[in-house]
């Protein structure tokens, strides 16, 4: 008898001690999780509310019951956010677009084709992985600015348009690919580049998208070389957009509408992720760099 | 195979091309620079050649304050993000309910635009005339006192950088250290659960080794990310940070080159190559330790 009612008291025990455990961890993940999203309710929340409302508030709400979309006009009207958004899509579309093409024809050599001084120059590319991006920036920024280059598409894109990484990347999966098939489309007198856009890049898709979707958040996102080579705000990007509005444009006192303003420009990239959710996540663990 | 050595670098060309240009030339330039006295960009002139732009740089007051400023944040963030991150990462890893849904909250910080969202937590800890902030009415329903935590005090500005660091960097230390952990053989745990092995052992006896590669990787790749700190104050402090006291070395670098002050690449290029040298440095002693705690 009383060996029953022991084991069921430990196991009791041991039920009470998974239960505050199992309490211990959803706690703590909902704290992290409600760090992370309050920063973004806050925007949201500020900004619909209204000037007035915002200002006369000394101690700031938690909610607004009138909801205003005025900011959001005021965002796309005191200040050319239009434009920067324009300028940051044509900057993403031609920095992807142009990058894919040069590392897909990079690694396509590196992969597949034999010439001399192929490992020479694999190396050398390997090496210059480890070539931090503020070593070479001074000069760049010397070499677009006597190129004439200032205040202009080309120079934002030019600098990017390679990744050593991305190189790496794309090679690594293209060598993969069994050789048979190589020979087999030699034999049906397929050339190298058919060869490359109708058998090669197919079976890599997954990897190219991975690049193309880390590629896309990095020109998103970028601020110091966008900064450094623009100062006409025609040509200015969200990041320096958003930054020039903070320190002249619609105002330090009109904070509402500058959080319309960071909505609008976050919200692109959020919904991307929460598209493509899986391949965001695999991607930027496999190549991902911030942090 | 036969060689095509023509065909072959006609491929390579536009990468070659590009990374001659942007990387390659730039990279011998920028030592160049360094060693060039008094050049003027305007007209391409120099007065002579030696380390006077590295002793200017380590005489600027800006330069030893950026210095201190992305020290003390590098000792600051780095251990304490890996911690935290590894932290949750485990309470992740525990769990099965609701586990995707926190970890596509937490991985948003990393699509966000970091100038963008700096601005939120501006307002969030500053304090003006008409309000101070709801972080200083927090501070104040737990009895403190308020205090401007952008253009205040040194401590509270490094206080609110370090936060948003931490707050940028999280989703990439939990998404790899989620995966790290998924990965350990759980083989491993079974066995000494047999034993009757306790949490804690399993944990630095099996865990731990386990995962040491990833966190390991986590660690150098932090102390890169945090010595290259540059937008998350930007978009904080605005930029002019020399102003604001909160610059660093990337700030320097920058400003040296074109802000306010701007207009010389000898200098950007000299304070770029000791910050290089300390990135250098710190990796390799980095790595040194790693070979005695981290299990292959």
């Amino acid at each position: 008898m009383d060996n029953q009612t022991d084991y069921k008291r430990i196991e009791r025990r041991a039920a009470i001690g998974k239960v505050l455990s199992r309490t211990v961890v959803y706690v703590l993940l909902t704290v992290w999780a409600i760090v992370v999203l309050f920063p973004f309710y806050w925007m949201i929340l500020t900004s619909v509310k209204s000037y007035s409302a915002y200002n006369s508030e000394y101690i700031p709400r938690f909610f607004t019951l009138t909801p205003t979309l005025q900011n959001y006009v005021d965002a796309f009207t005191a200040v050319p956010l239009g434009r920067y958004f324009l300028n940051t899509l044509v900057f993403t579309l031609a920095t992807t677009g142009l990058m894919l093409v040069v590392i897909t024809l990079a690694a396509f050599a590196f992969a597949r084709l034999e010439f001399r001084g192929k490992n020479l120059a694999f190396t050398i590319l390997l090496s210059l992985m480890m070539i931090p991006n503020e070593l070479v920036i001074i000069t760049n920024f010397v070499t677009v600015t006597d190129l004439g280059l200032r205040n202009t598409f080309l120079g934002l894109i030019l600098p990017s348009v390679t990744s050593v990484f991305y190189i790496y990347l794309l090679r690594e999966n293209f060598a993969q690919i069994p050789d048979e098939l190589y020979y087999a489309a030699k034999v049906d007198g397929t050339s190298d580049l058919k060869y490359l856009l109708k058998v090669m890049i197919p079976i890599c898709r997954p990897t190219m998208i991975t690049i193309v979707i880390l590629k896309v958040i990095e020109c998103w996102n970028s601020y110091v070389w966008p900064r450094l080579i623009t100062d006409d705000p025609g040509y200015f990007l969200v990041s320096n957009g958003i930054q020039e509005i903070r320190e002249n444009g619609i105002g330090r006192e009109n904070i509402p509408a500058m959080m319309a303003a960071v909505v609008v420009i976050s919200v692109p990239l959020i919904l991307l992720f929460l598209i493509f959710r899986k391949k965001v996540m695999a991607g930027v663990s496999r190549g991902g760099t911030k942090g | 195979m036969e060689k095509k050595n023509g065909k072959a670098w006609l491929y390579l060309l536009p990468a070659l091309a590009f990374l001659g240009v942007f990387m390659i030339y730039p990279l011998v330039d920028v030592f160049v620079y360094s060693f060039e006295e008094g050049y003027n960009s305007a007209s391409q002139t120099f007065f002579g050649t030696g380390l006077y732009n590295y002793s200017y740089v380590l005489h600027d007051p800006y330069f030893l304050q950026a210095l201190k400023n992305t020290f003390l944040l590098v000792i600051i963030t780095v251990p304490l993000s890996t911690g935290l991150a590894l932290l949750i990462s485990l309470a992740l890893s525990s769990i099965e309910k609701l586990k995707s849904l926190y970890q596509t909250v937490f991985f948003l910080p990393y699509v966000t635009n970091t100038l963008a969202v700096g601005l939120v937590f501006m307002i969030l800890f500053k304090k003006t005339a008409y309000t101070d902030g709801l972080i200083n009415l927090m501070i104040t329903w737990f009895g403190g006192s308020s205090v401007d935590f952008i253009d205040g005090p040194y401590w509270a500005k490094m206080f609110v950088l370090c936060f948003y660091t931490i707050w940028v960097v999280m989703p990439f230390k939990v998404l790899i250290l989620t995966s790290a952990l998924a990965s350990v053989n759980q083989n491993y745990y079974n066995a000494a659960r047999i034993d009757g092995t306790s949490k804690l052992r399993i944990f630095t006896r099996i865990t731990l080794p386990m995962i040491s590669p990833m966190l390991f990787y986590l660690v150098i790749t932090g102390f890169i990310g945090a010595f290259k700190a540059y937008s998350d104050a930007v978009a904080l402090f605005g930029t002019n940070l020399n102003a604001a006291g909160m610059n660093t070395i990337v700030g320097y670098v920058y400003d040296m080159l074109y802000g306010n002050s701007g207009g010389y690449p000898s200098f950007a290029s000299a304070a770029a190559i000791l910050l290089f040298a300390i990135v250098l440095t710190i990796t390799c002693i980095n790595l040194m330790i790693s070979r005695k705690h981290v299990y292959y």
